[in-house]
């Protein structure tokens, strides 16, 4: 579709919608990467965002695991923070009353260890109000029952996503993990067992050594890859959804610039999340969403949804 | 706290190895506490990708070099090449653009006020000791006791007798000062003076030994910790250390960016710090 190049005498409009949320425009921090909002309300204005997503919750406290628990690598990060987490009890007294104060929705990533633990933990955020949507983490690796990665297997993934939004009565997003050898399969699963939106993706499973020592450079032995390192498969597999599914994505993955976030956008993708770029300089999502007006301006796109999906092969 | 886009005033080699570098911060000099840091970054180059932290050693201001324009209020750190990131500053000249990131972190504590006041330093572990110093000096009598591997990783002695510390050298392999490890010096001190508070910043063995020192004599010891760190703000719980109390059941973590790098030393797990320790081979001198 040919984009008129008349540069727009009026503001672009960034605003984007999907699965019944409205959001101004489709920039917000990955899970993880930005605490509770409240860490970086310093050093921008939490208003401008999109939505704010939270740090992953448990329904109970978690600790994460031993130190180090992070190690740089050429062109990204390898975590292994182990989801430690404040728990939604905390959580819901101590953290999203600054929260609710933004004009912003907040979406609340969350996990469980065990079927079980999902659903209890779903059935918990029902009854906290200020939350727009939840995102459903199903790549945590460390469950119980010999190790199911709910995220990597479609019948897990479909069980877990049918029981969770059975006790949910918010949109519910499904963040999906890469670490499988075809995401469209989950996607599709996700899709049947009631997801009204897909996250992608979350961390690559990575190993970084110590060369002197002969030792993995996080406590952990692996961790998950992050940063602009993930951006094309990222990229390939918002793209690969988008194609699967009739469900909104949201594509995560290495997004330092509006140019990166772009590229999201014209695969597909109704809205980004950037994460390891939060650490890197705290204002990158404020600049992301002015180079994104900047960008709407100068190719004389009025509606950013005009590009969603624009990508021709 | 604030998020600089700024350029480099100065960056000198001070010792083989370590340089001093001033980067033009404004707003900063009166904010900065002792003891809290800066993520730094070049923008010269994407390589590596997340900022590094630098304890502040000093914030000021330089007259401005034409008149009519304002004072030029900078922040000072002080490092020493180890890495990819360390080696990439090195090169950098006035002018370059940099980003900056600070003030950060919990700084020292100065409630020693009219005590007797002893400052451990280890190698560049003596970076934030300095802006303490000028601070104590106002209302306590100082003394640093400053430890390196060899000559060459003793700095600023002069800087701080400057300020009215008396300074004792000491050097693992005895180029300099007295030859043995800092934490003898420290004893022999607080023999001397049993109601000294104590602040110490260095390589973890050495903080490990200092609270060993400290702790049976009820000594009130703070120290500044090291940590990896990619965020320097709380938000990706990387930089964690185990706090005193901390159990599986009920874990407590503590970000050394944000709720250190200072910390009372009681408030930690040193059995805990002292395995990781031995498993990370953290040292950093
Ligand atoms: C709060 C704080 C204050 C600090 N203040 C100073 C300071 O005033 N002056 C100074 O020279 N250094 C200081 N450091 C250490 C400094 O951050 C590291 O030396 C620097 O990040 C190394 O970057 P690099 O890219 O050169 O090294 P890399 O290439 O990343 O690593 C090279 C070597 O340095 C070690 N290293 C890397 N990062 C750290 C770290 N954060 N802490 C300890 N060792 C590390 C690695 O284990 C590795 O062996 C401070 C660290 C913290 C957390
Ligand atoms: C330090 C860190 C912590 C993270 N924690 C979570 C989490 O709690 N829940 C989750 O779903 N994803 C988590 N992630 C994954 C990110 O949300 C995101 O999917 C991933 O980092 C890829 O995006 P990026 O390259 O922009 O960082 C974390 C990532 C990092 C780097
Ligand atoms: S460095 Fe990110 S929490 Fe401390």
């Amino acid at each position: 579709m040919p984009q008129s190049k008349s540069p727009s005498a009026e503001t672009p409009d960034l605003s984007v919608g999907f699965a019944g949320l409205r959001l101004k425009n489709p920039v917000m921090p990955a899970s993880g990467t930005f605490g509770y909002g409240e860490e970086y309300s310093p050093y921008m204005d939490l208003n401008r965002l999109g939505a704010i997503v939270t740090k992953g919750l448990s329904l109970r406290p978690k600790a994460g695991n031993p130190t180090p628990r992070i190690a740089e690598t050429k062109g990204g990060m390898l975590n292994a923070i182990g989801l430690q987490n404040v728990g939604m009890d905390v959580f819901a007294e101590q953290k999203l009353p600054f929260l609710k104060e933004v004009q912003t929705p907040v979406i609340v990533n969350f996990f469980g260890n065990s079927l079980e633990e999902y659903g209890m933990a779903a059935q918990r955020l029902s009854q906290i109000d200020g939350i727009a949507a939840v995102e459903l983490n199903i790549s945590c690796p460390n469950v119980k029952q010999g190790g199911i990665v709910f995220g990597t297997d479609p019948g897990a993934a479909a069980e877990v996503v049918g029981l969770v939004r059975r006790h949910l009565n918010v949109p519910l997003i499904v963040k999906l993990t890469p670490n499988v050898t075809d995401i469209t399969v989950i996607a599709r699963a996700v899709e049947e067992a009631g997801a009204d939106a897909i996250s992608c993706i979350n961390t690559l499973t990575g190993l970084a050594v110590d060369i002197r020592r002969r030792t993995p450079r996080l406590a952990n032995g692996t961790g998950g890859l992050s940063g602009p390192v993930l951006r094309p498969l990222a990229v390939r597999m918002v793209y690969q959804v988008v194609q699967a599914v009739s469900l909104p994505v949201i594509g995560v993955g290495g997004i330092m610039t509006a140019e990166d976030a772009l590229e999201f956008l014209i695969a597909g993708a109704q809205a980004v999340q950037v994460g390891t770029a939060n650490f890197v300089d705290p204002a990158a999502m404020i600049t992301i969403i002015d180079g994104l007006q900047q960008f709407c301006q100068e190719e004389g796109v009025s509606h950013i949804t005009d590009l969603i999906g624009s990508l021709h092969c | 706290m604030k998020n600089f886009n700024t350029t480099i005033l100065s960056n000198q080699e001070v010792s083989p190895d370590y340089y001093r570098m001033k980067i033009l911060a404004p707003g900063i000099s009166d904010s900065a506490q002792p003891g809290q840091f800066v993520m730094f970054r070049s923008q010269a180059t994407n390589e590596p990708l997340l900022r590094r932290p630098f304890g502040i050693f000093q914030t000021g201001t330089l007259a401005s070099d034409c008149e009519g324009m304002p004072a030029k209020e900078f922040v000072e750190i002080l490092y020493k090449v180890v890495g990819r990131g360390t080696a990439i500053m090195q090169e950098l000249h006035e002018g370059d653009r940099v980003e900056l990131l600070g003030p950060l972190g919990h700084g020292f504590d100065l409630s020693a006020d009219g005590s007797e006041v002893i400052l451990v330093g280890g190698g560049i572990g003596l970076v934030p000791l300095y802006m303490l110093a000028s601070e104590l000096v106002k209302t306590n009598k100082v003394r640093l006791l400053i430890g390196g591997r060899s000559r060459k990783d003793v700095l600023m002695v002069t800087e701080f007798e400057r300020l009215g510390v008396e300074t004792y050298v000491s050097t693992d392999d005895g180029t300099l000062g007295e030859e043995g490890p800092v934490t003898q010096v420290l004893q022999r001190k607080l023999t001397k003076f049993p109601g000294a508070a104590v602040y110490a910043c260095g390589p973890m063995p050495m903080l490990e030994a200092v609270h060993r020192i400290c702790q049976p004599r009820k000594v009130k010891l703070q120290v500044s910790l090291e940590a990896f760190m990619a965020c320097g703000v709380g938000a990706c719980l990387g930089c964690v250390v185990k706090g005193a109390g901390h159990s599986e059941e009920n874990p407590r973590y503590l970000c050394t960016c944000k709720e250190g790098p200072v910390f009372d030393a009681e408030d930690l797990d040193w059995e805990l710090l002292e395995k990781r320790m031995n498993e990370e081979g953290h040292s950093h001198e």
